[in-house]
Parts: structure tokens; C-alpha cells; sequence
């Protein structure tokens, strides 16, 4: 057993290498904790700015979502330029995710599914890769510290960052501080240096991108339903019909709720993949404060799950929205 | 007591009070989906796909709850 295990790690010339790199990796890790200690988690809600005096619409998790759409232009494009009749790896790859979405999509929309595919499957691998780019290692730890901005933000931003760091590294062990006493410690050393402001974030973990993913598919909603029902696409909220004047009303109150929900869906999308990938990198960052070797594995691994599920929940209940939207809403009333 | 120890409560009893119906709605669903697993062992792939949808749609008002929490802590 133990011979076994030493050939494992030790057998070969190679495995001697990967051995000494991932014990060198560890033992660097634990020697930077030491050397360098690190700031206590940075949790911002929204995207921040890279450049301080830049333009404050390029935000971190700006400049991730352009990274992501290149990786996904590329990955298009190599597959795109190396078709072949007996398909290769990449090739076999994305025929097999792009086979498995297309049922998925045909068991819910039918004879739609080819109008409503490249919508929702766009959606789905867009949201996946964002919601995977923000587990990469050195996304959110990496970034700069930018100076406090002039005297009259001062007390507010400083404030705000107090407020930020409640929890304290203190002897090795974390603990709950109150804001004075965070005051007095570490974020006097690191108040000097001005606000750490990380390179990149992921795209989902900011309300922006997904509430204008979820808009813009909201919006898409209305026009698939225009197209496929006309005019009449519009009785569903402005529907006074009936047989007496009470119905009618009822009728009324009801298209008011349809218009009312088509908003909420917005608030619903747009919140659920938020809320899911900001508290997945909240549950990282504080499993790393606690103990920061092997803990956060089966976590990591949970949020690789979740981002699946998540891109997943998206894609399917565009799919959903588009399909209801193209069933006549009225079309059992006439027939009675 | 001051506006700080209340906005903590706050969040604390959002993120309490709104983790008991989803809790519940996901034990539903598992239970339902265990049930129809043993029932018909063949259709569990299906089954547990259509599981996971629902627990992430259940899952998806706790998250809500979360994000009240989360603004109501960080801003």
C-alpha cells in the first residue's frame, strides 16, 4: 500500500515534477500567508470602476464580460473554421452540447424550437462561461489599491469600507469585529495604500448584466408574441370581454395582473442569477477566511454546480416565456 | 436602538424568516421525486432533471430573502 502510494506520486519522471509543483504551490501558499498577509474579503455589491480617474462606466465586471465574449467568439469561430465530416475533439464537443440543448429545447417548444434556439442557447452558454469565469483563481483576488478619493468622499468612503470588513483576521483565526476595532487594527495599514479594487469580477455576480439579460429577454418575449399572434397578442392584458359586466371586470383585473407579472419576471430573472452567483462567491470567500486549505473545495465544487444549474434554470425558462407567448390566450373562450 | 444593530436584525430575520419556504418546497420536491424514482426506476434521469429545475426555481425565493439580506448588510 504504501509502495503503491509512493509510486503514485513518485514513479516517473514526470509525476516526480507535477508532485514537487503542487507541494511547491502549497508551501508558497502557506509562506505568502505569512509574508504578505491578505486583506480581509472585499465584498462590494456592485461592479466597481479599474481606473480611477478613468470612465466610470468600465467597470471590473465590464471588462470580464468582454473577456468572456471573446472566449466565446473564439470558441465559435475555431469550431466554425474546422468543420470536418468525421469530427474532432472540439468539434465532437460542440456538436454534443449544442445535440444535448436542441432536445432540450424541442421537448418544450415543439415545432418552435428552431426559431427560439439560437435566442436561448446564446443565453445559456453566455451565462454559463460568466458565471464560471468568477471561479477562476486570481478573479476578484487580483487587482489594485486605489488612493481615497479627495476629503469631502473621504468619511463616507471610508465608512463604507469600515462597514465592508466586519470580519477581522486576528492571530491567525478569523473574528467578528466591530466596525471601531477593525478601525483600529488592519484597515489602518491598509486605508494607506487606499481601497483594493479587484481586475475582474464576474459578469453575473453584477445586477447590470443580468437585468439586462433578463430585459432584453422580457423584451423578446413581446415580439415573439407579436409575431406569432399579431395584434391579438395584446387581448392578454387588455381584455374586457365576457358575458356579463362582472366577468368583464374579472377579465380587466386580470389582464392588469398578466402586465403586472411580465415586470415581476424581470425582477425574478434578473435576481435569481445574482443572487445565486453573489452568494456563491460570498460562501467562497468566507470558507477561505476560515481555513483556507481544502475547505472550500466541496464548496467550489457546489458553485460549479449551482453556475450549471443556474445558466440552465435561465435558458429553460426563456424557453418557457417564448413558447407561452405564442399560445393564443383566448382561443379556448371563443369556442364556447 | 440605533440604525446600525437594526439594520443586522433585519437582515437576519430576512434571511431567516425566507429560508423556511423554500426549505420546505425543496423537501417537497425531493421527497416526490424519491417517491417517483422508486416507482419507476427507468424515468429517474428525467426525473431528476425536472428535480433539479424545480429546487432551483424553489431555491431561486430563498435567494431572494438573500438579497435583501445582503443590501440590507452591505448598503
Amino acid at each position: 500500500m504504501g509502495k503503491k502510494i509512493v509510486d503514485f506520486l513518485w514513479g516517473t519522471k514526470q509525476r516526480k515534477i507535477w508532485t514537487s509543483v503542487i507541494v511547491g504551490l502549497f508551501a508558497a501558499s502557506i509562506l505568502i500567508n505569512f509574508i504578505a498577509p491578505v486583506p480581509p474579503p472585499h465584498v462590494a455589491l456592485s461592479g466597481e470602476p479599474i481606473f480611477s480617474t478613468g470612465p466610470k462606466w468600465f467597470t471590473n465586471s465590464v471588462l470580464t464580460t468582454i473577456i468572456v465574449d471573446i472566449i466565446l467568439l473564439l470558441l465559435a469561430l475555431a469550431t466554425r473554421f474546422s468543420l470536418k465530416e468525421v469530427p474532432g475533439g472540439l468539434q465532437n464537443f460542440m456538436e454534443a452540447i449544442i445535440e444535448a440543448l436542441y432536445g432540450l429545447a424541442e421537448s418544450v417548444a415543439g415545432k418552435n424550437a428552431g426559431k427560439f434556439f439560437p435566442w436561448v442557447v446564446t443565453i445559456f452558454l453566455f451565462v454559463i462561461i460568466s458565471n464560471w469565469s468568477g471561479l477562476i483563481p486570481g478573479v476578484g483576488s487580483i487587482g489594485f489599491y486605489h488612493p481615497y478619493p479627495a476629503e469631502e468622499k473621504h468619511g463616507e468612503d471610508s465608512h463604507a469600507y469600515l462597514s465592508d470588513n466586519q470580519l477581522a483576521m486576528a492571530g491567525g483565526s478569523i473574528i467578528l469585529a466591530a466596525p471601531e476595532s477593525v478601525q483600529a487594527a488592519p484597515a489602518a495599514a491598509v486605508s494607506e495604500k487606499g481601497k483594493f479594487i479587484p481586475l475582474f469580477r464576474a459578469p453575473s455576480a453584477d445586477l447590470n448584466m443580468t437585468f439586462a439579460l433578463a430585459i432584453s429577454t422580457m423584451v423578446m418575449v413581446q415580439i415573439w408574441g407579436v409575431r406569432h399572434l399579431g395584434g391579438s397578442y395584446f387581448r392578454k392584458f387588455f381584455n374586457f370581454s365576457g358575458p356579463n359586466g362582472f366577468m368583464k371586470g374579472i377579465n380587466g383585473f386580470v389582464g392588469i395582473l398578466e402586465l403586472i407579472s411580465e415586470f415581476s419576471r424581470v425582477l425574478a430573472f434578473g435576481f435569481r442569477l445574482f443572487g445565486n452567483i453573489f452568494a456563491g462567491e460570498i460562501i467562497l470567500f468566507t470558507m477561505t477566511f476560515l481555513i483556507a486549505f481544502l475547505l472550500p473545495v466541496p464548496f467550489y465544487v457546489l458553485e460549479v454546480f449551482v453556475g450549471f444549474v443556474q445558466a440552465l434554470v435561465f435558458m429553460m425558462l426563456a424557453l418557457v416565456f417564448f413558447q407561452m407567448s405564442t399560445i393564443s390566450h383566448g382561443s379556448h373562450d371563443e369556442h364556447h | 436602538m440605533d440604525v446600525d444593530a437594526m439594520k443586522q436584525l433585519g437582515a437576519a430575520l430576512a434571511m431567516g424568516l425566507g429560508a423556511i419556504g423554500p426549505g420546505i418546497g425543496i423537501g417537497l420536491i425531493g421527497s416526490k421525486a424519491m417517491e417517483a424514482m422508486g416507482r419507476n426506476p427507468e424515468a429517474a434521469g428525467t426525473v431528476q432533471t425536472n428535480m433539479i429545475l424545480a429546487i432551483a426555481f424553489a431555491e431561486s425565493i430563498g435567494i431572494f430573502a438573500l438579497v435583501i439580506a445582503l443590501l440590507l448588510k452591505f448598503v
